[in-house]
């Protein structure tokens, strides 16, 4: 069975489907460079997004390429590719197959016990889960910023608007939240209080968090701007270094 | 007058060019499995299919909704329909296009912010394609020092060190802001640990509190200035 999934024509499969989404990635991105050169913004700060996105992005995606490696032990190595370059989500990936695979009838996700019709209805499954924010993108998102830049506007005419305010805390919540996480998952993940959780993920937090402090000392302070680029990267590096040495 | 003509041009071709992709990227992922069915000799079970939906998938169904909701307007409409296309939004799209936003100065709402946050994604999503279709290619060799023991836990804590850099960078600018989410969520976290497997899901309070935390802020500001 892995022989199949793993077979030339699965990989041309799934490969064209990412080639597509490659080049629609493309397209975006040269429309957007090409407008912002005629909205009259800095050339040098367009191409500082595309290397500051570029090396933030690296860390993470090896990150990513380790759920394919995970995954392509029972689907075969071009279907999780798939999934995880396009639409999918490392966190939700693995348990949403995990259970597809319960739903057919496997006790695990297992290569031992796939059959061409538990891959081909776990596939499915995986993509209908998985595609709403599309769905939702496809219908209201014209509607949706309308309604949002309508109100925008109309706050604007009086004085200053939240909007900005709100992204940032919404995203302030987001880290809070997880930085939560890891604080409850050391105090009580192996019982309430017992303080024998995993600490880990608290040390790995501060000491990338004080990596960057450190790349923002010399950015701002220092006026080393090209640092910029490279600091969420750099801290990223020491902080998983750190899990490692400790 | 003419900059203003342009943009409403290049957003009206944005959402075209958006919902055209979506539509073929939609129809692509859903025929996949029964090509692939096709190929290999059995059709996907619709009926699992519909049990194990309405079993799992409802669940994401609810999570897509607050994602669309929160993260569209954080990513403007170019950003949204290609994060929405390319997926990793939390651990990967949504924080690179903050840090974007951050290193350019743009502003929600604004045409560039529009633009930093579509070349972000754009180029947060090719960056991923090339490195898994590297690993892909690479896998024989890769896979064992990938799996290897030692870096295991490297790769097990890459969201801790991202939201760690990431916290440094927005706490320090709001801390009065950062402290009471924090404080809460830590404080939920520990009383009841059941909820960490769905932090995913405790954004949305999270998110709320501070928002809500803003807005006092906001408004207090806003009548000191008269």
């Amino acid at each position: 069975m892995q022989a199949i999934l793993n077979s030339p024509t699965l990989y041309a499969i799934c490969g064209g489907i990412i080639l597509f989404v490659a080049v629609v990635s493309l397209v975006f991105m040269i429309r957007a460079y090409r407008a912002g050169i005629q909205a009259g913004m800095d050339k040098s700060m367009l191409k500082r997004t595309i290397t500051s996105s570029v090396t933030f992005s690296v860390l993470p995606s090896v990150g990513i390429l380790l759920g394919v490696i995970a995954l392509s032990g029972s689907l075969g190595t071009p279907w999780p590719w798939l999934r995880l370059s396009v639409i999918g989500a490392l966190h939700y990936e693995t348990q949403v197959a995990q259970a597809a695979a319960e739903q057919v009838g496997l006790r695990s996700l297992s290569a031992a016990e796939m059959s061409p019709e538990a891959f081909s209805t776990i596939a499915l499954l995986m993509s209908v889960c998985m595609i709403w924010g599309m769905v939702l993108s496809f219908f209201f998102n014209k509607s949706y910023l309308k309604k949002l830049r309508k109100k925008n506007t109309e706050e604007k005419q009086s004085k200053p608007g939240f909007g900005d305010s709100a992204m940032a805390a919404m995203f302030v919540g987001l880290v809070s939240a997880y930085i939560g996480s890891y604080i409850g998952g050391f105090v009580s993940g192996e019982g309430l209080f017992t303080f024998k959780g995993d600490w880990t993920p608290i040390l790995v937090a501060v000491v990338s968090a004080l990596v960057m402090a450190v790349f923002t000392y010399f950015a701002e302070k220092k006026h080393k701007v090209w640092l910029e680029s490279f600091s969420i990267a750099g801290s990223m590096l020491v902080g998983m270094l750190a899990a490692v040495l400790f | 007058m003419k900059n203003t003509e342009f943009f409403d041009k290049y957003n009206r071709n944005t959402h075209i060019l958006g919902r055209i992709v979506s539509a073929v990227t939609l129809v692509l992922l859903i025929g996949a499995p029964f090509v692939i069915g096709g190929f290999i000799g059995a059709m996907p079970n619709l009926s699992a299919v519909a049990k194990g939906f309405i079993s799992v998938g409802l669940v994401w169904t609810v999570s897509s909704v607050v994602e669309f909701l929160i993260y569209t307007p954080m990513l403007g409409s170019g950003g949204s329909y290609l994060a929405f296309i390319t997926g990793n939004l939390i651990n990967m799209k949504i924080p690179c296009a903050m840090n974007a936003k951050e290193i350019a100065g743009t502003k929600s709402g604004t045409t560039e912010n529009e633009i930093v946050s579509t070349l972000s994604i754009a180029s947060s999503s090719l960056t991923t394609i090339v490195i898994l279709a590297l690993g892909v290619l690479l896998l024989v060799p890769l896979q064992p020092v990938l799996q290897s023991p030692v870096l295991q836990p490297a790769f097990e804590n890459v969201v801790p060190a991202l939201f760690g850099a990431m916290a440094y960078k927005y706490f320090r600018k709001n801390i009065k802001l950062a402290l009471v989410p924090l404080l809460v969520m830590s404080v939920l976290f520990v009383l009841v640990p059941a909820l960490i497997s769905q932090t995913s899901m405790m954004i949305i309070p999270s998110g709320a509190l501070t928002i809500g935390l803003a807005f006092l802020l906001f408004k207090k500001n806003r009548s000191a200035e008269g």
